[in-house]
């Protein structure tokens, strides 16, 4: 249509600037070193964000097995004439459950975000 | 006429069932693309077909048995099921659905490209669904023979037909509406019954006392077979039958010790008579039953803490979980069900600990036959006289007989996929009609054998079986899916060393555990809650064999993590390649993986 129309631009406008970003997302696709730091950075945001959930978890559930193991009074406990160890592990320990998993769904998202965002930069 | 409400509600299950799975059918021949179909499921939906697949016999019934029986300690065993879907939803939910993977094996394959690796999973996915399949099928023997007095090997057969006959007619696991509906039953087969307790209980102002537990109102029990039990404290009990091999026929003045109850000898227990326990349950004041560690295991706090880590970890390798993720359109929806989920088994978890703390109070006579997984089933018939509780105890048989249903199909169309694929038809078979007879004979053998070790009728708690099959499932498949996700120096051997190593050990100690009855102190508390050691031990092997093989590290690695970790808004088209062109066959599974019953009814679809 235009084959032998030349544009001439000077190099610092948008324009030229924009000719050599090759997408993010190609370097990625095929592995490149580049592509790799990014996925690097990836995987080890969602990795601690693993890392930190279990833990929570585990001192969540770990922390009531010892709280009723160590401490001799715990077991005593009532509250409106029900045992504290049932209302804690029978009931109370749900709802912080599922406020664990809706932050971990929250800051996984937040880092698909921030890494979508960082590829998609122009 | 008991009898006839109850039959009535286990009919009703069992057709709604095979019906719902035939229109499934119908519905999921015009949807040939189930993508399409799976963006229509929003994630409450898929969530709710989880949690129907998911509650088993295990929950329904075994739990509030549990507790029943052994008190606080067992309180673990629901919270471990629900904790399971959170290390599932931070650790594995998202990068597992992305992986396209639908069965175990088909993860394993994609990760490390090892046919060895394959098999050996297969194997595992089969042995893990068997022992769990084995406690459904014992449940629905134990609901039957509890709500009609239908011989034992009754219940587990008539389970065992409906499953073939749904999975034969197109797979009822195939209808996300299916499970979903199973869900909601059982949930309010708890809910009503439960409110209706509480308000009776309401009522009555009644507490559980410190000593031993009594029964509230004479009740009679028959020992169908020969027992023993423990009496704690002297009392006259009104005996008809055989003591210790002496007939008796009247009160009978029994010592604290240990008696032995010839078969089909009737107890007649009056109001305040403290229940003889069966010697294989603990006999505890209820003070201690309501004390944290106070279940008179050996080593209570390494017993709850290594079941913990059983079930929390053992969750993401169960056969039938993986599946459900693959309805979800995207990791993202992937994540998001899974909350849903946690949330629904919060909710319903609350109903088995009430089931079981009322059940101590009110039919603490099944302490002396140790068939307290009976518990939920006789509960609303004991608090509620006449027709309302008739109607009650209907409602929770049905509910009953949905979990085992859901969770049998389930795990019987995961299991016979895997068969199929992997033993029975070795190599890729294209005739379609040779596909579907390989499935339909797997799918015999998947539940066939399961029905077959259920008949000698073991006195372990449901839930204490389906608690191994989580051991199992923690140390082989729960480091084989943490490592691939985010570990790159994974290696085939590095795998293979790391499954066979936590598989065989802790499937040695679920057999001695099955088998050879309990030991004592510490080897007993190894055996019967392995994960502890086996499981961090699996984790290890893993990884140091992987180090040592660097060399095998799979040259796609990369791009299996970008498939597994990127979002799916970015479009990949070398790591993720468009579906309907899939040109890498040796590691991209998923277009072939599904069980191939058919060519779209045993997806997942909607």
């Amino acid at each position: 249509m235009s084959g032998n129309r030349v544009r001439i631009t000077h190099p610092r406008t948008d324009a030229a600037r924009r000719v050599p970003a090759r997408p993010v997302i190609h370097e990625i696709d095929e592995q490149t070193q580049l592509g790799e730091v990014y996925m690097t950075s990836l995987v080890r945001s969602q990795r601690r964000l693993a890392l930190l959930v279990c833990s929570l978890t585990a001192l969540l559930l770990g922390g009531t097995a010892l709280v009723g193991a160590l401490v001799p009074g715990f077991s005593r406990l009532r509250l409106f004439g029900i045992s504290v160890p049932w209302l804690a592990l029978g009931v109370l320990v749900y709802p912080l459950m599922i406020a664990l998993g809706a932050y971990a769904v929250r800051h996984a998202e937040r880092n698909e975000r921030d890494f979508t965002a960082l590829v998609e930069r122009k | 006429m008991t009898h006839g409400y109850a039959i009535g509600a286990v009919a009703a299950v069992a057709v709604t069932t095979v019906a719902v799975g035939a229109l499934g059918l119908r519905r999921a021949r015009t949807t040939s693309d189930f993508y399409v179909a799976s963006r229509v499921v929003s994630p409450r939906w898929n969530a709710a077909a989880i949690g129907g697949e998911y509650l088993s016999a295990a929950s329904f019934l075994g739990i509030a048995g549990l507790i029943l029986a052994f008190g606080y300690d067992v309180l673990w065993y629901p919270v471990g099921y629900t904790a399971g879907y959170l290390i599932l939803l931070a650790v594995v939910a998202a990068p597992l659905r992305r992986s396209g993977a639908y069965t175990l094996p088909d993860f394993a394959e994609i990760r490390l490209g090892s046919p060895v690796v394959r098999r050996l999973a297969s194997l595992l996915v089969v042995l893990i669904g068997w022992l769990y399949l084995v406690p459904q099928l014992q449940g629905a023997a134990l609901t039957l023979r509890t709500q009609t007095g239908a011989p034992h090997w009754l219940g587990g057969l008539v389970v065992v037909g409906v499953v073939l006959c749904a999975v034969a007619i197109g797979g009822m696991r195939s209808i996300t509406f299916a499970q979903a509906f199973q869900f909601w039953l059982k949930f309010t087969a708890l809910l009503v019954p439960a409110i209706a307790v509480l308000s009776v209980w309401h009522q009555r102002h009644d507490t559980i006392g410190d000593g031993y537990p009594t029964v509230p109102r004479s009740t009679t029990v028959t020992v169908s077979s020969a027992t023993t039990v423990r009496v704690e404290q002297p009392e006259t009990l009104v005996i008809h039958g055989a003591v210790d091999g002496r007939p008796v026929g009247g009160p009978v003045t029994l010592a604290r010790g240990e008696y032995h109850l010839g078969a089909n000898t009737r107890v007649d227990l009056r109001a305040g008579d403290v229940v003889p326990v069966v010697t294989s349950l603990p006999t505890q004041h209820n003070a201690d039953w309501l004390r944290p560690l106070g279940s008179g295991q050996d080593h209570p706090l390494y017993a709850s803490l290594s079941l913990m880590l059983a079930i929390c970890l053992g969750t993401m390798g169960l056969p039938h979980v993986l599946v459900r993720f693959y309805t979800n359109p995207d990791g993202r929806d992937a994540r998001r069900t899974t909350l849903i989920v946690i949330a629904f088994l919060s909710s319903f978890y609350l109903l088995p600990t009430l089931f079981g703390a009322f059940g101590r109070r009110y039919v603490p006579d099944l302490l002396l036959t140790g068939n307290t997984d009976a518990t939920v089933l006789l509960l609303p018939e004991r608090m509620l006289a006449g027709l309302p509780g008739t109607l009650l105890g209907a409602l929770v048989t049905a509910g009953a007989f949905a979990a085992f249903l859901s969770t049998a199909s389930g795990l019987t169309v995961s299991v016979a996929g895997v068969l199929s694929q992997d033993v029975v038809r070795r190599r890729p078979d294209p005739r379609r009609a040779h596909r579907i007879r390989a499935f339909r004979l797997s799918a015999i053998l998947a539940i066939g054998v399961p029905y077959l070790l259920s008949l000698p009728s073991e006195r372990i708690g449901l839930a204490a079986v389906v608690g191994l099959a989580f051991a199992v499932a923690a140390s082989s498949f729960c480091p084989l899916l943490v490592l691939g996700i985010w570990w790159r120096r994974l290696t085939d051997a590095g795998t293979v060393a790391g499954l066979v190593c936590g598989g065989v050990l802790a499937s040695i100690a679920v057999l001695i555990t099955v088998v050879g009855g309990r030991e004592r102190g510490w080897l007993g508390a190894l055996l019967e809650q392995p994960a502890a050691c086996t499981v961090p031990l699996a984790f290890a092997v893993m990884i140091g064999v992987s180090l040592l093989t660097r060399s095998r590290v799979p040259a796609d690695v990369g791009r299996v993590m970008v498939r597994l970790h990127v979002p799916e808004s970015l479009d990949l088209a070398r790591a993720r390649p468009a579906r309907g062109n899939r040109s890498s066959p040796a590691t991209d599974r998923s277009s072939q993986a599904p069980p191939p019953l058919a060519d779209a009814s045993a997806t997942p679809t909607d």
